[in-house]
């Protein structure tokens, strides 16, 4: 379980890595926290010949709020997501997210940014950020895109940054005051990965569902954005038999593996569960 | 009489300081020099012909050294890896070398060696040879290894089976007969992995002109490997010390003698230089042997009050690709499966077969959690036919404390013990009425409450050794040597190899008292065959039971020695001389005493010594016990079952357990623990699977779940105590009496949750899945 031989850079710069990056092409590949690359190098499963390590570009750890958007550097680690005031206040989908993924010493090294690029449809981060309508910024050699969470996340480990870009910051719509986000996870055990989970993010004004957002961990080759279940309860007043109506749409859309911690058919009766008990818990405090 | 001061005291564990501060050194810390490591190029195929290995590439590449395989060094293995009697004197077995030669049996067998600089060198040079394989269909499964037209791993047997055997007493047809309810289940006891912390791993340093072998390994057996190197490399075995130094945990895995220590020491002697191989998780998982993979099918015949006439067994075992050194002691399941009760008859078979896969051996219990579940469901299924409280049937058929000594049908002889005082203890920790009422109600609501028992007994202590000689081809007793320096000091040496037991702070407890030396200034040494005589190593629960007492002894034979010379020091009659608490004196005048230190300084001056007795102050025992120790207890296990998702959740976990004396409770809960961790993990999480081809599934910690600490809840334990008739100290084995109780407590627990949904048994792991599938089986009604 030793990688294979490769080179090692530490840029300091954003456009220094990029330069790196660009000089050597498909061999090379970023390095961010590690905690989802070096296990793949370690199997020899993933054998990059150059490493751009980004871990010492400065201004790439931050969170703020900035014009109705809370912006999060690629390199902030789980666990000062798991721990941000801030957050905590305006996207507790977030939070609650951060602190399920894996245990302390995988919080304290793995980045959002690299979860995001990494693109693991298994993984927490992804199926908040598609509910959230996250934009991620990238830099590459023809200068910084936007890209929309739902052109984010193309397949299976893929995502559609280009191999010679840089995810710089991820940014995401300020949700108003009254919504509420649960991330709820399903998995054998506390530090494992989520057999399914669900992202929610619902706000309800009045007696009416003014905001109703849905992301499915699990189901498929990517994160799921539950659309079945927004429409079913956008515009609903919120009660029980609405919430379970909705719920059970979870499985639209959907394309669950199977694996030896479940089936199809599991995954998507704990999808259906899930998102019903989402739903509840957010809207239980109104 | 010494005053019992430090057995029974909670000191804390001297290991510990080194260990958690990472100053401990294990294999891989060991300094050495003109270091060679070692690569195995493993199998990648589950069933098939080496047709040839192109080397040549790799020969090539950086810092290689050599390259050997299976070929290569074949002349050198002097023999096969070693097989044990163990229960199956009969048995059909291939020879097994430390390397696959012409044909490979599972995936993870060594096919070749790299040598080089770096162990990155030698991983990079592994990947660029080449094995031609012509694969060969595989088999996995044990029930269609034995069907006509399976592929046959050894063709040499014939077939794959190794032995079919009968274990029976009494008149099983009469018990059957007089049956008013007969029940017919089969139980799974799934592939478990052992996961040590701490992978095998070898440093194997033979000197050329000397022929002197030292081998470093992660074993729990470093004496039986000083004997089977000797023997497989032709060597003196005055010329070949092994010692495991610090061994980051075993549960069976590691007593074994491996293929790595043989490469490993052939390497070095070829090279004329240290070779060192540390284990990966990636190897290890397919690498050290696995446990369990048996299939029990059992008929119960019982009466209507509950009273069980008789079992008839079936135990199937998968063996994996080759018998391995202890692989039929499994088959001690069947031995001691009649568990706590009384029955007329039993009628047991045990029938092992081959398989592709990694073979199985000894893991925590071996043979005995096998047992238990058996027994214990059988216990539970006979209460659910019956409509009886799982108590009161367990209370039934127990042996009652007036039957101790009890024999039981296969003839094996419990020392003592009375099952109720344990039950009892636990039925009024867990309150068992309120328990049964709150679940009556929650299962109104739609909840899933199950409250599950185990009431064991277990056999410790392997030896005596002319039982263990019959059954297993092994002499097993004790070993101590206690030698007391000039300064009144003491240095202990034991035949035991602890791995995470703590004997270095026990032992030291066992002599202090005897000698009344304070336990700091008494040495503990252990696992290096060098430093005393051929001890039996540690497994089976039975380390205390034999080289505890062993140490026991050796120090009183020392205070007996230390009495006479203390008699001629105060120039007394022998008769008249008391000692206690580290001094002699006079009956009735200990105002006037000589102390341990005076007495051993004087045991080093001749002058001072009685005429004609021979000088120092030492000891050594081999210890020989009437019979095996046989630990009891009673654990109850709550737990809820989340109706739609088919989670389980622990709510309530408590043991009492009875092992005879204990030197020092801490530890005693410490083994505890990590045992009830390990047996919950094989009820909830674990299990090793291959697909068709023989291909592992579960090759990494992603998929090979082990419980952790947030998976598990906080134990409540407590202890009865019925000291051991049959050594001096009173102790029992508890090293495995965890892990044997917990899976079926657990296991009990779920089935009683899902009742109401007519599930009479649930085949381990529990997967959350699994009991979804059970519960929807019918649309989810409840009855
Ligand atoms: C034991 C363990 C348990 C885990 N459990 C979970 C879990 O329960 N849930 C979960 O979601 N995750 C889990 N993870 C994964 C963890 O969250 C990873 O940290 C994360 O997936 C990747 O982040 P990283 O910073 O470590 O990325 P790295 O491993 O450094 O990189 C991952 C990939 O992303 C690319 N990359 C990284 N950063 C950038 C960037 N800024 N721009 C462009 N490309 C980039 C890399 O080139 C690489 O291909 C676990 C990991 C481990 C080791």
């Amino acid at each position: 379980m030793i990688p294979a031989a490769f080179d090692y850079v530490v840029p300091r710069t954003l456009p220094e890595a990029v330069a790196e990056l660009v000089k050597h092409g498909q061999e090379a590949k970023v390095l961010a926290g590690g905690h989802s690359l070096i296990p793949l190098m370690k199997l020899r499963l993933s054998t990059p010949s150059f490493l751009v390590d980004i871990g010492r570009v400065g201004n790439l750890t931050y969170i703020r709020e900035e014009d109705g958007h809370v912006a999060i550097g690629a390199l902030t680690s789980h666990h000062d997501i798991e721990f941000s005031e801030l957050l905590k206040n305006k996207l507790p989908l977030l939070t609650s997210a951060a602190s399920q993924i894996g245990d302390p010493q995988v919080r304290n090294r793995g980045t959002i940014g690299g979860a995001a690029a990494h693109a693991d449809p298994f993984g927490d981060f992804p199926a908040c950020l598609l509910a959230l309508d996250a934009e991620f910024k990238a830099v590459g050699p023809r200068g910084e895109r936007s890209i929309a969470a739902r052109d984010f996340f193309v397949d299976t480990f893929t995502s559609s940054l280009e191999p010679n870009e840089i995810l710089r910051e991820i940014r995401i719509p300020t949700p108003p005051p009254g919504s509420r986000g649960t991330y709820l996870k399903f998995s054998r055990r506390s530090q494992d990965w989520a057999i399914v989970a669900v992202a929610a993010q619902v706000r309800v004004t009045g007696h009416e569902v003014t905001q109703v957002a849905v992301g499915l961990t699990g189901m498929g080759s990517r994160p799921i954005r539950a659309s079945g279940v927004e429409q079913a309860l956008r515009g609903k007043a919120g009660h029980d038999d609405e919430l379970r109506a909705a719920a059970e749409r979870a499985v639209d859309g959907t394309d669950p593996q199977q694996d030896l911690n479940g089936s199809p058919d599991y995954r998507r009766h704990l999808a259906q569960v899930l998102t019903r008990r989402a739903l509840e818990q957010i809207t239980a405090h109104h | 009489m010494a005053i019992s001061q430090m057995v029974g005291a909670s000191i804390k564990r001297r290991e510990d300081p080194r260990l958690v501060t990472g100053t401990g050194s294990y294999v891989d810390d060991l300094p050495q020099t003109a270091l060679v490591h070692m690569h195995v190029v493993r199998s990648s195929e589950a069933h098939a012909r080496i047709l040839g290995i192109e080397t040549g590439r790799a020969k090539e590449a950086d810092g290689v050294v050599a390259i050997l395989t299976g070929k290569d060094l074949k002349p050198e293995f002097g023999a096969p890896l070693p097989v044990t009697v163990c229960f199956v004197p009969d048995k059909k077995y291939p020879n097994h070398y430390p390397m696959a030669i012409d044909k490979v049996h599972y995936v993870g067998e060594p096919v070749a060696i790299v040598l080089a600089s770096s162990r990155a060198a030698a991983e990079d040079a592994g990947e660029r040879i080449e094995v031609k394989y012509q694969s060969l269909p595989a088999v996995v499964d044990i029930e269609k290894a034995i069907e006509a037209g399976a592929p046959v791993l050894h063709e040499e047997l014939g077939s794959n089976l190794s032995y079919d055997v009968k274990f029976a007493a009494g008149d099983i047809e009469a018990a059957f007969k007089e049956a008013e309810i007969t029940i017919k289940q089969r139980l799974i006891q799934q592939r478990l992995i052992p996961i040590a912390i701490e992978p095998r791993g070898v440093l194997a340093d033979y000197k050329t002109f000397s022929n002197k072998l030292t081998v470093w390994s992660s074993t729990q057996i470093p004496h039986f490997v000083k004997v089977w190197l000797a023997v497989i490399l032709g060597i003196s075995e005055s010329n070949v010390r092994v010692v495991a130094p610090e061994v980051g945990g075993g549960f069976g895995s590691k007593i074994r003698v491996y293929p790595e220590e043989i490469l490993t020491a052939l390497a070095s002697r070829r090279l004329g230089r240290p070779v060192k191989w540390i284990e990966d998780r990636n190897e290890n998982v397919k690498a050290t042997h696995h446990g369990r993979d048996q299939i029990w099918d059992v008929e119960i015949a019982a009466k209507k009050d509950g009273t069980v006439l008789g079992i008839r067994p079936t135990q199937w075992l998968n063996l994996g690709g080759y018998c391995s050194q202890f692989g039929t002691f499994q088959v001690l399941g069947m031995l001691v499966a009649q568990g706590a009760y009384k029955m007329k008859a039993f009628d047991g078979r045990s029938v092992g077969v081959f398989t592709n896969t990694t073979p199985t051996d000894a893991y925590r219990g071996a043979g005995r959690p096998e047992a238990t579940y058996l027994i214990e469901r059988v216990m539970d299924l006979v209460a659910r036919e019956t409509g009886i409280d799982p108590v009161e049937i367990r209370r039934k058929n127990f042996v009652r404390a007036e039957d101790q000594p009890f024999t039981t049908l296969l003839g094996l002889t419990y020392d003592s013990g009375d099952y109720t005082i344990t039950l009892d203890k636990a039925l009024e920790m867990v309150d068992y009425a309120a328990l049964r009422r709150e679940q009556a109600e929650k299962r109104k609501q739609g909840t899933y409450i199950g409250i599950g028992l185990c009431t064991y007994i277990e056999i410790c202590g392997l030896g005596p050794a002319a039982a263990t000689q019959a059954a297993t081809g092994v002499s097993l007793w004790g070993m101590s040597v206690v030698n007391l320096h000039f300064t009144g000091k003491a240095t202990v040496i034991i035949g035991s190899s602890p791995h995470g037991q703590g004997h270095e702070t026990t032992y030291a407890q066992v002599a202090s008292d005897v000698l009344g030396i304070p336990v700091e200034d008494i040495d503990v040494q252990h696992g290096d065959t060098a430093i005393g005589p051929m001890g039996m190593d540690t497994y089976g629960s039975r380390s205390t039971a034999l080289d505890g007492n062993a140490v026991h002894i050796s120090a009183m034979k020392v205070q007996e020695k230390a009495r006479k010379i203390a008699a001629h020091l105060l120039e007394a009659a022998e008769g008249d001389v008391v000692y206690e608490n580290g001094k002699a004196f006079v009956k009735g005048t200990p105002s006037k005493a000589v102390t341990i230190q005076e007495i051993a300084m004087a045991a080093f001056q001749t002058n001072r010594l009685p005429k004609g007795m021979e000088g120092g102050l030492e000891a050594t025992t081999f210890f020989d016990p009437s019979n095996f120790v046989w630990p009891f207890g009673a654990h109850i296990c709550v737990v809820e079952v989340d109706g739609e998702t088919g989670a389980t959740k622990i709510l309530r976990y408590v043991a009492v357990d009875d092992c005879g004396t204990r030197i020092n409770p801490m530890v005693v809960d410490g083994q505890l623990h990590g045992g009830i961790a390990q047996g919950i993990g094989q009820a909830l999480f674990e299990e090793g699977v291959y697909d068709e081809a023989g291909q592992l599934r579960t090759g990494s910690l992603v998929d090979y779940l082990i419980p952790t600490a947030s998976d598990l809840p906080s134990f409540e334990l407590a202890a009865t105590f019925t000291p051991s008739p049959v050594n001096p100290l009173g102790t029992k084995g508890i090293g495995e009496a965890g892990t044997i109780a917990s899976t079926p407590a657990v296991m009990n627990a779920i089935v009683d949750a899902l009742q109401p949904f007519g599930v009479r048994d649930v085949a381990m792991p529990a997967t959350p899945q699994k009991l979804w599938q059970l519960m929807h089986r019918n649309g989810g009604t409840t009855r």
